[in-house]
């Protein structure tokens, strides 16, 4: 008989993959942590903002223990149209205090970090090491192929933190539909910027800090744009659908610079020295797309199941491979004392459609094609653009036009109907309300 | 077309841009591009989506790849539509990209 070496195996220190090794070691397993990088986060990009709460009852005060660059006590969201932005703009000074809300983070510092907890909790960690494969009896899951020389790992159970292109989940074949037009590219410059000028330019103080969004800000390719402050950077980039990205022959630096050329971001970052370029893959297909979470012996969690919400408003993932991981690795480390490794991926189901992992996704599986969509992405911020413009000209001595004349003669321009406006209201309001 | 050695962007130099990020170059190819199975392409999507600007279209109708700079982000083959073109694997543990502020 083969002993096993673990309990339980996590592939990728990423958030999903931490939490797991968090949540298993705690629970007595005996975990390992496999990292492809030299540290955890070297691999790993985002926007990016992580939303704390979740880790609430997984490490309580983690906001006085978290590397932070600023806690997010602005958020923006732009519309562009040529030469013309639309923003709304809210503050919250309770965002600024404990439980805080959201907090920019870079993530070789948030990643090492959450990781650490893993290890403090009795996980092992290890780096520079690929999980090249799994090891099968049949179609169970049964442990890993490493590059490392006698790299096979055995343990009764696999969570699999493998990230977007998870070639652990397509291998099992429970990876969901993995289509290009299912994932955005994003590209991101880290700029530096004194502590001075983000406070002055962006209008906040200390580390308060600032999220935007923006939307019809890359042409002709369906994605969107943002904007965050770190303490004495500004992260600035772009997100591209794939299909639209290759087919539009516009590089995606290119896309960007134009982006940072635009007259409402420029002021925000001219001058700044790039310090990092980076790219990374995002999964946005949302609830439809996604696999079935696992099989015998093996759980998907983060990135790797498509855990990302991608829903305009709300671009958020750190937090659902926190949650998603969390509970795998409860999961997995029961399973793996109970022996019984072929339920864990139904209770683990349940488990995520109890909370607002699914929940979330279920609410919001409209979203990514309501929002991706050529109306969002292309004519509603001019509509917008038009509307605020006709409604703040000031065009003496020809009296003021009606709102009503203005958002009708908007709508003529940019050839949306009225009843496509109320459709897609409804649609929003189904999705979102 | 939109040639490697003619960057679009104005404000940094593209080499200049790959310089701020850091690879641990491994021996080996992690990626590899079957250059006779893309003589047929008339879409060289991975010529234009990169982010690290790696498939070089050759005079003859192929692809040249390199693989030091590469984000590991998958782009290219997601948007590839030539079976068998692109053979994509992890670099070796340790190597390939570091990210510091991303």
């Amino acid at each position: 008989m083969t002993t096993n070496d673990f309990d339980v195996i996590v592939v990728g220190a990423g958030p999903a993959g931490s939490a797991a090794a968090i949540t298993a070691a705690r629970a007595g397993a005996r975990v390992v942590l496999i990292e492809r990088g030299p540290y955890p986060g070297a691999k790993n990009m985002f926007g990016g903002v992580v939303y704390g709460r979740i880790m609430d009852t997984l490490i309580p005060g983690w906001y006085d223990e978290m590397p932070v660059q600023r806690w997010i006590t602005r958020r923006s969201t732009m519309l562009l149209a040529g030469d013309r932005s639309f923003s709304v703009d809210f503050r919250s000074g309770a965002w600024g205090r404990a439980p805080y809300n959201g907090a920019t983070v870079y993530r070789s510092d948030f990643d090492s970090w959450l990781a650490d907890q893993a290890v403090a909790a009795g996980a092992t960690l290890v780096c520079d090491t690929v999980v090249t494969g799994l090891l099968r009896d049949g179609t169970r899951v049964v442990g890993v192929q490493t590059d490392r020389d006698d790299g096979d790992l055995r343990a009764p159970m696999v969570v699999a933190c493998d990230g977007v292109n998870t070639f652990l989940a397509k291998e099992a074949g429970v990876a969901g539909d993995t289509a290009a037009g299912h994932y955005t590219l994003g590209v991101k410059e880290t700029l530096a910027l004194d502590r001075g000028e983000i406070e002055s330019r962006f209008n906040v103080r200390g580390t308060d800090g600032v999220d935007i969004e923006v939307v019809g800000s890359t042409g002709a390719v369906p994605g969107g744009g943002f904007i965050y402050t770190n303490l004495d950077t500004v992260s600035v980039g772009v997100v591209l659908r794939l299909p639209e990205l290759a087919s539009a022959r516009r590089r995606p630096e290119a896309i960007l610079a134009e982006f940072k050329e635009h007259g409402a971001v420029a002021p925000l970052v001219e001058g700044a020295e790039i310090v990092e370029y980076s790219a990374h893959l995002i999964p946005e297909g949302g609830r439809d797309v996604m696999g079935s979470f696992g099989c015998d012996g093996m759980l998907v969690a983060g990135d790797a199941a498509a855990l990302c919400l991608a829903a305009g408003i709300w671009l958020e993932g750190v937090n659902f491979a926190i949650g998603s991981g969390a509970v795998a690795g409860r999961v997995a480390a029961r399973s793996a004392r109970q022996n019984q490794t072929d339920v864990a991926v139904g209770q683990y189901r349940t488990e995520l459609e109890s909370n607002f992992v699914l929940a979330d996704h279920n609410k919001l599986r409209g979203a990514p094609h309501l929002i991706l969509g050529e109306r969002m992405q292309q004519r509603y911020p001019q509509i917008m653009c038009d509307i605020a413009e006709g409604m703040f000209t000031v065009e003496n001595p020809k009296p003021k036009p009606g709102l009503s004349k203005i958002a009708r003669s908007a709508l003529r321009r940019h050839k949306v109907r009225i009843r496509d406006v109320a459709r897609d209201g409804r649609d929003i309001w189904r999705t979102f309300g | 077309m939109i040639r490697p050695d003619q960057p679009e962007y104005p404000d940094v130099a593209f080499t200049d841009r790959m310089d701020t990020v850091e690879f641990r170059v491994g021996e080996r190819a992690h990626i590899t591009v079957n250059g006779d199975a893309c003589q047929g392409c008339t879409t060289q999507a991975c010529v234009t989506a990169c982010p690290a600007n790696l498939f070089v279209p050759r005079a003859d109708g192929g692809i040249v790849f390199n693989y030091e700079q590469c984000f590991e982000c998958g782009t290219c083959y997601m948007v590839c539509n030539t079976e068998g073109a692109i053979t994509w694997t992890y670099p070796d543990g340790g190597h390939g990209v570091v990210f510091h502020s991303a």
